[in-house]
């Protein structure tokens, strides 16, 4: 049951990997540009495990960013992780503060978007935590191999690949299952114009501030929207 | 150098706590209702924050034109999003429509 319920996870997560591993090659490109030494470039892949995050960081680092404007970026943008922990809590409960630790570090958007099918969908959940395992770590795989070979071909990638659009995609093929009502919409398209506005702000400020703003606004329209309705 | 090495550390360290923040504290700690309808809104706001920029903003400058082929391309991909909900099917369709667009333009 273990075996089967981890290879499940391993399957499930194999189509993402076509998103993640030129964003992984992206990264490790973007990171001996910005001026990382490779065993940086690398540790960031595995000790932050957070594409966008990373992505941003390096770009932070490339323009001399003071390094805890550097965290404050990587934090916010990561906050959205603290729901995905919200949501996966429940079905961790039982399990020890080993695993509990373990799932938490391969908890990202792509684990989280395979694995929260799994335990939402009917039937046993005994063994589900494997499934998470699997999904987790094939993701965590792909992420270290594609960001090594990202760092070994350096500038060799032709930009007219164009292999930094898959970032957007990636990201718009998360969000829209995201806009399920109207809070959620408005709080998304909040968000993009207040980043488009701020867009001129140093050190890429305006994606927090826009994220702020964005977060706010979905949460006063919801309130609104209930009381009115 | 050390200052990027302190970056990874911390960022990771809490990024990290941020994941394990609520699968740590469930059946301790109850989350106030407020905060929990506020963390509904993060996953939109900061990917829409990220891919904004990312698609309207070329070298610098917004860039609102037929022209912009990116943004064609992430049209097309967010109709596929919405339809098929496959983040495999949503980048074949943004990235195949790029390429596509690029190629009939030139």
């Amino acid at each position: 049951m273990r075996k089967q319920e981890f290879l499940c996870g391993v399957r499930d997560e194999l189509p993402l990997l076509l998103g993640v591993f030129p964003f992984g090659m992206i990264y490790g490109v973007l990171a001996i540009s910005a001026g990382l030494i490779p065993s940086a470039a690398q540790a960031m892949s595995s000790i932050l495990f957070a594409g966008s995050a990373q992505f941003l960081t390096v770009q932070l680092a490339g323009a001399g960013t003071p390094w805890l404007v550097m965290v404050v970026t990587a934090c916010i943008v990561n906050l959205r992780h603290a729901l995905y922990s919200a949501s996966v809590a429940p079905y961790l409960r039982p399990l020890s503060p080993v695993w509990k630790g373990v799932l938490a570090y391969v908890l990202t958007d792509e684990a989280y978007a395979v694995t929260i099918t799994r335990y939402q969908r009917p039937g046993d959940k005994t063994f589900a935590h494997w499934y998470f395992l699997g999904a987790g770590l094939t993701l965590w795989t792909a992420w270290q191999i594609s960001t090594a070979l990202g760092i070994f071909l350096g500038a060799q990638v032709p930009t007219s690949w164009a292999l930094d659009f898959s970032l957007a995609l990636t990201f718009i093929a998360l969000v829209v299952p995201a806009l399920k009502d109207r809070p959620a919409a408005l709080a998304a398209i909040t968000a993009g114009v207040t980043a488009l506005v701020a867009y001129p702000l140093p050190y890429k400020l305006g994606i927090i501030l826009a994220a702020l703003i964005g977060i706010a606004a979905g949460w006063v329209s919801e309130a609104r929207w209930s009381k009115s309705g | 150098m050390v200052e990027i090495w302190l970056t990874i550390l911390l960022a990771g360290i809490l990024t990290f706590l941020t994941r394990l923040s609520f699968i740590f504290l469930i059946g301790r700690w109850q989350m106030p209702d407020w905060l929990g309808r506020a963390l509904r809104f993060v996953p939109p706001a900061v990917l829409s924050a990220i891919i904004f920029p990312e698609v309207l903003f070329h070298n610098g400058e917004l860039y609102l034109a037929l022209g912009n082929l990116r943004l064609w391309a992430a049209l097309l991909a967010a109709v596929v999003a919405w339809r098929t909900r496959s983040i495999l099917l949503t980048i074949l369709a943004g990235m195949a429509g790029l390429y596509l667009l690029t190629w009939l333009v030139k």
